[in-house]
């Protein structure tokens, strides 16, 4: 068997997350709960590589309260093996350090990973850490921002990553952790038998006991995140200029402007 | 309004409703323009498991009931009726093998479409339209097999299904008992595919000629037994009709649902074209009339769902629906005015698409007369 992880995250529906300023954590109550969109990328290619390969089993794990075994059940309609709940007041205000640990002592207790996925980062969060963290705790090389599973062996994949300035190609040996970016594939829809499924499917919930993670590594006092003030960084002010005219007056400004940077 | 679906059947609705909406919607408009069929659609169709909702469970579907077709088909129907005809159409040459079919043929067949093989049903000719007794498409029995020679026209899913029940004349001398249903695989020598129609509405759906030329096919794909054909035919239409009167309905629902929101839009006189009290009543008339339908459409689903199955009211119901969704897609496009006439709205393809229901799987004509001669014969 070949086991691929995939961590899902139940996220609030609206990319205006609203803060509890006092306490500087978000603030969950009354917004309604969907599966990060990115987490469904992470799936989806998981699942691909299922159809062509019988050996593969995909696994969908979360760390959260108990409603996100939700998502759990999502994972199951569109095709996920199994899903498998992290849920303990022992997590109650992890950060990133401590929320990649928990998964990863997740990871280590199910056992043998192949390949684990992540998505690009959680639309609430935002901090893109997670799966890096995760790779970190388990040791396994990882690449970020994939957009492409190119090929895949038993010890090997090839990927490329989206960069700034176009994408790497990138060998790695397996196992190995990527985290997805939206264009490496189209996420499927639900199907019946997979809706059937999920409907009487019940998730394994792990306490932190249970995988084996260490009090002091997880929760409020494994996170050395202190969060001091929350804000969104000030719009910056467009320094550009706008021209409008004839096309000759917007050629000829274009020009001028261009000779000024000594681009031509 | 409650109409008391199963757990089961909601699903498969909302399993339709969200193809039909994420997947279809966005490609119906061309796909209508330039007639394509759409392969990509049924593979996400067959994906979703939309195409094991009619298939027994011993042969990979899901065996649910024909109330949850009908769900199916209506919200396919709602984004596009000519994409939802390659799942309707299968469905119609698929059901007469889940009825009458032998266990070898179930096996060969059900699982096949379960997959998302499409089927087709070849009934029609030229000179045999509402008069199935016209059939002129001869069957000669040779050693264990029969060479069929004749032409159907107008089928649904020509050329793209994998399989076709075609009916036959086995024996000229006995009338309406003369008549054989075989399956014939694509592929078979003598099976060819001839004239590609052209249409007014679901141009998206495959219409095709078959031409049989010294089609060789052996007794083993008899349907049923030979000299029963017609009688199958009728007991297939019997129950696959409510098939047309759910695309009927989507059709309608759609057609309305477009109508209001554009009246809530539009402004002239100084406020939205919805507070007229002469569009209003067309918009209320167009839904009663709906609701009627549907709820004529669905009743009858439960009863034939529940062992039953009247075929008086399903020629009622594809009928009323059918009607149904001609008046209302022309009345909604009138709401919409010179932007509805315009191809950049959806009412004039809807309009379009609707012409159709009041004609195949038997006409309106052809329905209010079975509805008739049952009322006749029943009344004492
Ligand atoms: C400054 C700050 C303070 C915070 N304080 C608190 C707090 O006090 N209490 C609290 O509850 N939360 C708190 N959080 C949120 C918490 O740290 C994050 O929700 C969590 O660690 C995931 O980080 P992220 O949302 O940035 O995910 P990212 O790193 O952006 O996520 C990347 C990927 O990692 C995976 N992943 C992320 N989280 C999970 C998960 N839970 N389960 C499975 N897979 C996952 C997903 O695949 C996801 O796509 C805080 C976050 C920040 C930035
Ligand atoms: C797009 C499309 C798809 C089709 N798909 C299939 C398919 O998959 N398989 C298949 O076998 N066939 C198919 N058909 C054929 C369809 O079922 C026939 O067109 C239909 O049954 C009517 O036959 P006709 O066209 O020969 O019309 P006709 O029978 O010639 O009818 C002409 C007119 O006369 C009226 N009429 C006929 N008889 C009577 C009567 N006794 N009393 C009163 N009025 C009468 C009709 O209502 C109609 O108004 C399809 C047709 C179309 C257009």
């Amino acid at each position: 068997m070949k086991n691929i992880f995939v961590c899902v995250k139940q996220v609030p529906d609206t990319t205006e997350v609203k803060w509890d300023t006092e306490k500087g954590t978000l603030k969950r109550e009354g917004v309604a709960s969907i599966l990060n969109p990115f987490d469904l990328y992470a799936l989806e290619e998981a699942l691909r590589i299922k159809d062509k390969d019988p050996e593969v089993r995909v696994i969908a794990l979360t760390m959260g309260p108990k409603q996100s075994q939700e998502i759990l059940k999502e994972c199951v309609s569109l095709g996920a093996d199994e899903g498998i709940l992290l849920s303990d007041a022992l997590f109650a205000g992890s950060d990133t350090l401590a929320t990649s640990y928990a998964l990863s002592r997740a990871i280590l207790h199910r056992g043998d990973p192949w390949i684990v996925f992540a998505g690009k980062q959680a639309i609430d969060g935002d901090t893109a850490q997670v799966g890096p963290g995760i790779a970190t705790w388990l040791g396994l090389p990882q690449a970020t921002y994939v957009r492409k599973v190119e090929s895949l062996e038993e010890g090997k994949a090839v990927v490329e990553r989206l960069t700034e300035e176009g994408y790497e190609r990138v060998e790695i040996s397996l196992p190995a952790l990527f985290t997805v970016v939206k264009e490496i594939n189209t996420p499927r829809l639900p199907s019946l038998r997979g809706k059937m499924k999920a409907k009487s499917f019940q998730p394994l919930l792990w306490s932190a006991q249970e995988v084996g993670a260490e009090e002091e590594r997880v929760g409020l006092r494994g996170s050395p995140t202190q969060v001091k003030r929350v804000f969104s960084p000030p719009q910056k002010e467009g320094e550009g200029e706008r021209v409008e005219g004839k096309p000759e007056v917007l050629a000829h400004r274009l020009s001028t402007l261009l000779k000024e940077w000594k681009v031509l | 309004m409650n109409y008391n679906f199963t757990e089961e059947e909601i699903m498969v609705r909302d399993t339709a409703r969200e193809i039909a909406r994420e997947k279809i919607l966005p490609v119906r408009q061309k796909y209508d323009e330039e007639g394509i069929f759409p392969e990509d659609i049924v593979k996400i169709m067959a994906e979703g498991d939309l195409f094991r909702v009619f298939i027994p469970q011993e042969y990979d579907g899901l065996g649910l009931s024909m109330t949850a077709m009908l769900l199916a088909v209506e919200e396919l129907s709602y984004a596009c009726a000519g994409i939802a005809l390659s799942y309707a159409g299968t469905s119609l040459g698929t059901v007469p093998i889940v009825m009458f079919g032998s266990e070898e043929q179930k096996r060969k067949y059900l699982p096949l479409v379960a997959g998302g093989g499409l089927a087709a049903f070849a009934l029609t000719e030229a000179e045999a339209g509402s008069d199935a007794g016209g059939v002129k498409t001869r069957a000669v029995k040779d050693g264990d097999s029969y060479i069929l020679n004749g032409t159907k026209q107008f089928i649904t899913n020509g050329g793209v299904a994998d399989f076709y029940v075609i009916i036959a004349i086995t024996d000229p001398t006995r009338g309406t008992r003369g008549a054989t249903a075989f399956i014939v695989d694509k592929g078979t020598p003598g099976l060819e595919f001839g004239k590609k129609e052209n249409k007014m509405g679901i141009r998206a759906s495959a219409t095709r000629e078959l031409v049989l030329r010294n089609l060789r096919v052996p007794a083993s794909q008899i349907l049923g037994r030979e000299g029963n054909g017609f009688l199958m035919t009728m007991k297939v239409f019997d129950k696959t009709r409510l098939g047309v009167a759910a695309q009927s309905l989507g059709i309608a629902q759609a057609a309305l649902d477009a109508a209001i929101l554009y009246a809530k839009e539009r402004e002239q006189f100084g406020k939205p074209i919805a507070t007229f009290q002469g569009l209003q009543f067309m918009m209320a008339d167009m839904a009663m009339k709906i609701e009627a339908g549907r709820a004529l459409t669905y009743a009858a689903a439960k009863d034939i769902d529940l062992g039953g199955g009247d075929p008086k009211i399903t020629a009622m119901a594809k009928a009323f629906t059918s009607d149904t969704a001609m008046a209302v897609t022309v009345d909604a496009l009138q709401i919409m005015g010179g932007y509805g006439y315009m191809k950049e709205y959806p009412l004039e393809k809807m309009m379009r698409d609707a012409k159709i229901t009041q004609i195949y799987e038997g006409t309106n004509q052809v329905m209010r007369s079975i509805i008739a001669s049952h009322l006749i014969k029943e009344t004492k």
